[in-house]
């Protein structure tokens, strides 16, 4: 079994985000960076079942900045045999330009499956894995909650509303990580000193090619103070008449 | 609000990124299975036993030794690990200083091919625990003074006497036994089970309620010739062991002191009297950055002290002086942590008292404040102050 995980590094979720001087990015001074949290899951996902079949390999491919060799390297110790670093060139992206060089970079190699987290963590955008599929006319299970692959086929639980669909689709196929799919592991000192030894092809990405440019980035407005009305019964007509001429809610 | 771990001179820099990436795993590790049960257990007076597989798993037990299945992690690594297991605990810190420093390094070091090939593999796999037996009810700061006796009877050896206050003593599948033989001081591996031997807890402690300490009882323990040490003779087989405890020990007590730090340091931003965050408080200020100043030091003293014992080269004085900075300024701060977080200060619901409660055992193990003292102050003149 191949597996490629895709994974993305992401500011840390306990990090405090401030945006750059120039109002596109994000500064990144002082932010530590891991790797997304639902890639990780995916990744986990693809170890257990490369450690259950006994064969095959795991290949995580990661497009992002030099620094990334520190995610991929985490990859690494968590249970992936190798990794493609898609070294970014810099610019403006967006989840098109970002699945159009994952895509034509995995396009003429050999694999049964692709997984992704369901999004990451910064852009929230939803998009790359799906992207992905369609560029390489593949299957796409998205918000995966369980997941086996067997005899070319993969048979993949996702979270739709009220309740579970099961959807049986041909390999090779792409699968969107959804939280529950694998609980991911802490690397451990013989992981994290065999992954140094593991290889890793280093790619020099072309610029993404979406159409989407950022023109300003800016932190979410202050929440106003609450108010409060009264207390008890009595400040029930108030309330009512607050969120039907206010706040316009009902 | 997530940890935030004092780092005050960049220190993060000076290590390298197999370092870090052991510490953090380590540290995530700590934050999602021993933090959320450790209270609870430390009340019970409980060790958390089921953890021992996973810190197995991680690849943590004995991780400082060299061959036999076990990574061999230079000093820097290895104390870090006991640094994110102590700021848990430093129950879970003495089990895992006992299983490494204690048990697997002398095995390692001082026992034979067949002794390191048959408990080695296991005792980093979690699959044996090892206890470490010297203290006697009697003699303490002075081992040498030990009563335990080994005579040689045909094709065994049997053992006679007690050790008190043993890490380990009532769950472990092994105990390196200090005993004399012939007047001199020598190791032997008494299994559980040997006929004669008795593991007991001693339970009804206020400190290091999360490890198991117990006395261990020897009559007639007979053991085949095959388990004594052969690699030492004399009262320096014990202490070489110490030594590597003691250093384990001052990255451990670092862990604690961090735990404690942050705790109050968060406290004090959130917590109002007066109409303001106590944080805003002089006195509050000048505590935290007593606290934070000794920490840093601890850091750059742990981390120099690891160099130059990855260099082969650290002394046993070296390592009595981190020893006792370490646990005197991490109890130093423990304890004005606790003050800073007032009532809520000595309840379970915060780490604090746990941690102070913790320090008075580690200030009193592997060579209490004052037998380091002695050991400088002899370092320092060359006057033997201790009889
Ligand atoms: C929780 C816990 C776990 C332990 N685990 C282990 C273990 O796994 N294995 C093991 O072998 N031991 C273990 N110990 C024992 C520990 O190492 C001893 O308690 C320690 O060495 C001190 O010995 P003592 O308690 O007999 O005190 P004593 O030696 O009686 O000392 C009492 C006091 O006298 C002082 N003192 C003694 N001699 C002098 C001197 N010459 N000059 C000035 N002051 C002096 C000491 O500093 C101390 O303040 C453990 C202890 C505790 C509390």
């Amino acid at each position: 079994m191949e597996l490629f995980v895709c994974i993305k590094r992401v500011p840390d979720s306990a990090a405090k985000i401030r945006v750059a001087a120039d109002g596109k990015g994000i500064d990144p001074a002082g932010v530590e960076h891991v790797i997304s949290p639902y890639d990780e899951i995916a990744l986990e996902k693809a170890v257990q079942i490369k450690e259950a079949a006994g064969a095959g390999a795991v290949t995580v491919i990661c497009f992002g900045p030099a620094e990334a060799t520190k995610e991929i390297r985490q990859a690494l110790a968590m249970g992936a045999d190798k990794a493609i670093h898609l070294k970014d060139p810099g610019g403006a992206r967006g989840p098109l330009g970002v699945a159009r060089v994952l895509a034509d970079n995995i396009r003429a190699r050999k694999f049964d499956a692709i997984l992704f987290g369901r999004q990451s963590i910064d852009g929230d955008n939803s998009a790359v894995g799906i992207i992905v599929a369609q560029l390489l006319g593949l299957p796409v299970v998205s918000l995966v909650t369980k997941l086996e692959l067997k005899d070319g086929v993969g048979v993949a639980h996702r979270e739709a509303e009220g309740g579970t669909e099961v959807v049986e689709v041909k390999l090779p196929a792409v699968f969107t990580a959804q939280r529950g799919l694998a609980e991911p592991r802490y690397p451990s000192i013989k992981g994290i000193m065999m992954a140094k030894k593991k290889p890793v092809e280093e790619i020099l990405a072309p610029a993404p090619s979406g159409r989407l440019e950022i023109e300003k980035l800016s932190p979410p407005a202050e929440r106003a103070a609450g108010k409060i009305v009264g207390e008890g019964k009595a400040a029930v007509p108030a309330l009512v008449k607050l969120l039907r001429q206010e706040a316009k809610v009902i | 609000m997530p940890y935030e771990a004092p780092d005050f001179y960049g220190i993060d820099e000076l290590l390298t990124e197999d370092e870090r990436m052991i510490r953090d795993a380590v540290r995530g590790w700590v934050e999602d299975r021993v933090l959320p049960v450790i209270s609870e257990h430390y009340l019970n007076g409980t060790f958390p036993t089921d953890l021992i597989p996973e810190m197995a798993e991680l690849g943590l037990l004995g991780a400082g030794i060299d061959g036999y299945g076990c990574p061999g992690l230079g000093a820097v690594a290895y104390g870090l690990i006991l640094q994110e297991l102590e700021r848990g605990d430093s129950g879970i810190r003495s089990f895992a200083s006992v299983q490494g420093s204690l048990v697997m390094w002398p095995i390692r070091h001082y026992g034979s091919e067949e002794q390191r090939k048959r408990w080695l593999p296991a005792l980093h796999k979690g699959e044996a625990i090892g206890c470490f037996g010297l203290t006697e009810p009697d003699h303490g700061s002075d081992p040498g003074g030990m009563e335990t006796r080994a005579v040689k009877q045909g094709d065994r050896y049997v053992l006679n006497g007690a050790k008190m206050w043993i890490t380990n003593g009532s769950m472990a599948d092994v105990a390196v036994v200090w005993a004399k033989l012939d007047g001199v001081v020598r190791g032997f591996l008494v299994e559980k089970g040997t006929p004669g031997f008795l593991q007991r807890s001693m339970g009804k402690k206020f400190s290091l309620r999360a490890s198991d300490t117990s006395e261990l009882v020897l009559q007639d323990v007979a053991v085949p010739l095959g388990n004594l040490m052969p690699g030492v003779e004399g009262l320096r087989g014990p202490l070489n062991c110490l030594t590597q405890a003691r250093a384990g020990i001052a990255w451990g007590v670092c862990g604690a002191a961090m735990a404690c730090y942050d705790e109050a340091r968060r406290y004090a931003l959130q917590r109002t009297q007066f109409g303001k965050p106590i944080g805003q408080f002089q006195i509050i200020q000048g505590k935290l950055v007593e606290a934070l100043a000794e920490i840093t030091k601890m850091q750059l003293l742990n981390l120099r002290m690891g160099r130059i014992k990855e260099g082969g080269k650290v002394t046993p004085q070296q390592v009595s002086l981190a020893k006792r900075n370490g646990c005197h300024f991490a109890l130093e701060i423990a304890r004005t942590c606790r003050q800073i977080l007032g009532a809520n200060g000595i309840t379970a619901e915060y780490q604090v008292m746990r941690h102070m409660c913790n320090l008075e055992s580690v200030i009193t193990y592997e060579g209490t404040h004052d037998i380091h003292t002695l050991i400088l102050g002899h370092a320092i003149t060359g006057l033997d102050a201790f009889r």
